[in-house]
């Protein structure tokens, strides 16, 4: 088990390719057919594409804040590689890899952060629960899913999300030790993309790495290379199978890098420098993805085609997100509750009043 | 304050700045910490260059933890310091909220005075911002409701800095609720030296005979645009800037109420169970039979504050303020 081989008391990372693409452990990569990594990879360029026109739709006015993935493509990708339908997702707000894969559409994601709730109501999506912006709360929620599982004896294991910075708030503890009581199938995922908004991850923590606080709950940790496809796939896969098979939580830290600013709020040149950026560009899982697929000579697609094919698709979505029902009065009171109470509904009628009167003084 | 002091223009982000750099400059005991509120100075640029100024020991980033940045401010604040702790958002003050329930509102009482909790929490709050989930908040009420605590929201950069002047200086905790829409919207000339605010009181505005206009924060602007569509019906108001939730100020309220006959409270917060209830209960019980029209109350719907698309129904517009206060002269 790679879990044991790249024990986390150590220090050790695993990693499957080098920057250059080049196979460190052939022993230990995936028995993945040349069709299912270029579609990884695929699904790798397409969320790239898709990040960053949701920033540029943003500066155009055109949507709010919004948080990219970039540079964290190959985790949530792989994640997404294994997750069946019936697999639980619970996001944060920077898988988009994974989002796709469930089912949830860029139509979706743009109506939310154009600011409609009716984006979280996703329509293909299975098992998915909407964005979680209070940090690390839904870890909690994943293990109550987990208990579900276990109690209804699903086949099924949830997937759970949180950063670097989330591991300090209580709820990381509290979810990580409860699903090790419970023993319920959980896969835990740290993204660690080196921040929290602008506060590095040595700041965070005096741990020699996240994936060793695992030890403190008695369940199995690993940390990997966030930006390597391959290694993110086995590390999930042996995850996933240990969980399934009923063996408990699974916790495991992706080492990455935010290449992009903490939304489209934040400016990056406030607390890092270049260098910095530069060094970790290197490590672009797309880029080093590419590599590999060149030397196995597995990559014949025309890159720049398939480019100007998603950013139609992507666009096609964003306008059909545009061109959604405009939002009414009724949508902010409906969903309140199951049982709207009465007084919600008065509250309604004095507001139409009011417009009413403010369409006479015109 | 005194005559001749230098004014500066300031917003409210700069006057806040100001009065931590005075009470960090002038007493060794201020500590300013909170999620990326050291190199960064906070995502509101709040606390921005403090840290150059004064020093990573008293000017620092936290790990991210409300829980453990109250916690630890209390532990500070028992053992001889001044904290003043940055919550990022109105909506993330809830993992801290346990601390603050369970333990900043009770050490005084608890202790019969021997520990007291002279610490500051201060976060950015309320709507009309665009933003995400959990950004929009208006908890004045949750935090007001609390035995022990006191809740400032000021609406002007001057009062911003005065209040918090005050806050650090009052040897009980301050909630002190920082109203984001105008941190940059309103400039004004504020004294550049040190001057405190009373915490505790309200601010009569506006003069008037109509009806009082009570409201506070980022709806003290809204309700001045009001103001100006009551002028041209020819309607007198008089409007009062509560500027502390509590303890509130029911003197300034009742007297005001007592002249006008009618009150007219305005608020971003869900309106049931709110401030506005409280002034209303006020008004009810200490000037009854001044009453000519019922008490009424411009808040916000008993509802989450919709994502941007939404929000323009939920946020209280001067128009609305206005529909409200002509009613009320009317009745
Ligand atoms: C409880 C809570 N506190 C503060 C915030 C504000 N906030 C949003 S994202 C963020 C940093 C999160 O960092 P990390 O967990 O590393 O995730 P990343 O953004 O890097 O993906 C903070 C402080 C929040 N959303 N929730
Ligand atoms: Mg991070």
């Amino acid at each position: 088990m790679i879990f044991n081989d790249f024990d986390p008391k150590e220090d050790k990372t695993f990693r499957l390719i080098d920057n250059e693409g080049v196979v460190l452990n052939q022993a230990l990569m995936p028995d993945l057919d040349d069709e299912t990594v270029i579609k990884a990879y695929k699904a790798m360029l397409f969320a790239r594409v898709a990040d960053e026109m949701a920033v540029s739709f943003q500066r155009q006015g055109r949507m709010y804040t919004y948080p990219p993935n970039m540079g964290q493509e190959a985790i949530s990708v792989a994640a997404g590689a294994i997750m069946r339908t019936d697999d639980w997702l619970v996001p944060v707000f920077r898988e988009l890899g994974a989002w796709l894969a469930k089912g949830v559409t860029l139509k979706e994601i743009f109506l939310y952060y154009m600011g409609n709730e009716e984006g979280s109501n996703y329509k293909n999506a299975h098992h998915m629960l909407p964005w979680s912006i209070p940090i690390a709360s839904q870890l909690l929620h994943a293990v109550g899913i987990g208990y579900t599982i276990k109690y209804l004896k699903k086949d099924e294991v949830a997937f759970a999300y949180v950063g670097d910075g989330g591991t300090s708030e209580g709820d990381f503890s509290e979810a990580l030790n409860f699903a090790g009581v419970w023993q319920v199938p959980v896969v835990f995922t740290i993204q660690n993309n080196q921040y929290a908004i602008s506060v590095p991850v040595r700041s965070q923590t005096k741990s020699i790495n996240l994936a060793i606080k695992a030890y403190g709950f008695g369940i199995p940790g690993i940390k990997v290379d966030g930006n390597d496809f391959f290694a993110m796939y086995v590390a999930y896969k042996e995850a996933f199978d240990y969980a399934r098979a009923g063996n408990g939580p699974v916790l495991i830290e992706a080492l990455t890098y935010r290449k992009g600013a903490h939304t489209t709020s934040d400016d990056p040149t406030k607390y890092r420098n270049k260098t910095e950026e530069e060094e970790w560009a290197k490590a672009d899982p797309l880029i080093r993805m590419k590599k590999y697929m060149d030397q196995k000579g597995i990559w014949k697609e025309n890159e720049e085609k398939l480019i100007e094919a998603y950013k139609l698709e992507v666009d096609k979505q964003f306008e059909e997100a545009e061109n959604f029902t405009p939002y009414q009065l009724d949508d902010v009171f409906q969903h309140m509750y199951v049982e709207m109470p009465d007084d919600l509904k008065r509250q309604k009628t004095e507001y139409e009043q009011f417009l009413t009167w403010k369409e006479n003084r015109k | 304050m005194e005559g001749e002091q230098k004014m500066s223009v300031m917003t409210l982000v700069q006057a806040i700045n100001n009065a931590l750099d005075i009470k960090l400059a002038e007493d060794k005991t201020v500590v300013v910490y909170g999620e990326d509120a050291g190199v960064e100075g906070g995502v509101f640029r709040v606390t921005e260059g403090l840290q150059q100024k004064h020093g990573v020991e008293r000017v620092f980033d936290s790990p991210l933890a409300e829980s453990a940045i109250v916690g630890t401010a209390i532990g500070m604040a028992l053992s001889g310091l001044r904290p003043v702790v940055e919550l990022q958002f109105d909506g993330f003050t809830y993992p801290g909220f346990n601390q603050i329930v369970s333990h900043v509102a009770r050490m005084n009482n608890r202790s019969r005075g021997l520990f007291k909790a002279p610490l500051v929490i201060r976060f950015p709050y309320g709507g009309g911002i665009n933003a995400l989930e959990h950004h929009s908040e208006s908890p004045e009420a949750l935090y007001a409701h609390i035995p022990g605590l006191k809740v400032v929201i000021p609406s002007t950069p001057h009062d911003a800095k005065g209040l918090m002047i005050a806050a650090i200086e009052s040897d009980d905790p301050i909630i002190f609720m920082e109203p984001k829409r105008i941190y940059r919207a309103i400039k004004q000339e504020v004294n550049d030296g040190k001057f405190t605010i009373p915490i505790g009181k309200a601010k009569v505005l506006t003069e008037g005979t109509d009806v009082t206009v009570v409201a506070f924060g980022a709806m003290i602007r809204e309700c001045q645009k009001a103001l100006v569509m009551a002028k041209e019906a020819g309607i007198s108001v008089e409007l009062i800037d509560l500027r502390t939730i509590y303890p509130i100020d029911k003197e300034t309220i009742v007297n005001s109420v007592k002249k006008t006959g009618k009150i007219v409270i305005v608020a971003e917060a869900p309106t049931s169970f709110s401030v506005g209830a409280e002034l209303m209960a006020i008004v009810n019980e200490e000037a009854f039979l001044h009453l000519e029209a019922p008490p009424k109350r411009v808040m916000g719907f008993d509802t989450i504050v919709p994502l941007a698309k939404g929000e323009h129904f939920y946020m209280i517009t001067p128009d609305r303020i206005f529909y409200e206060i002509e009613r009320t002269v009317n009745f």
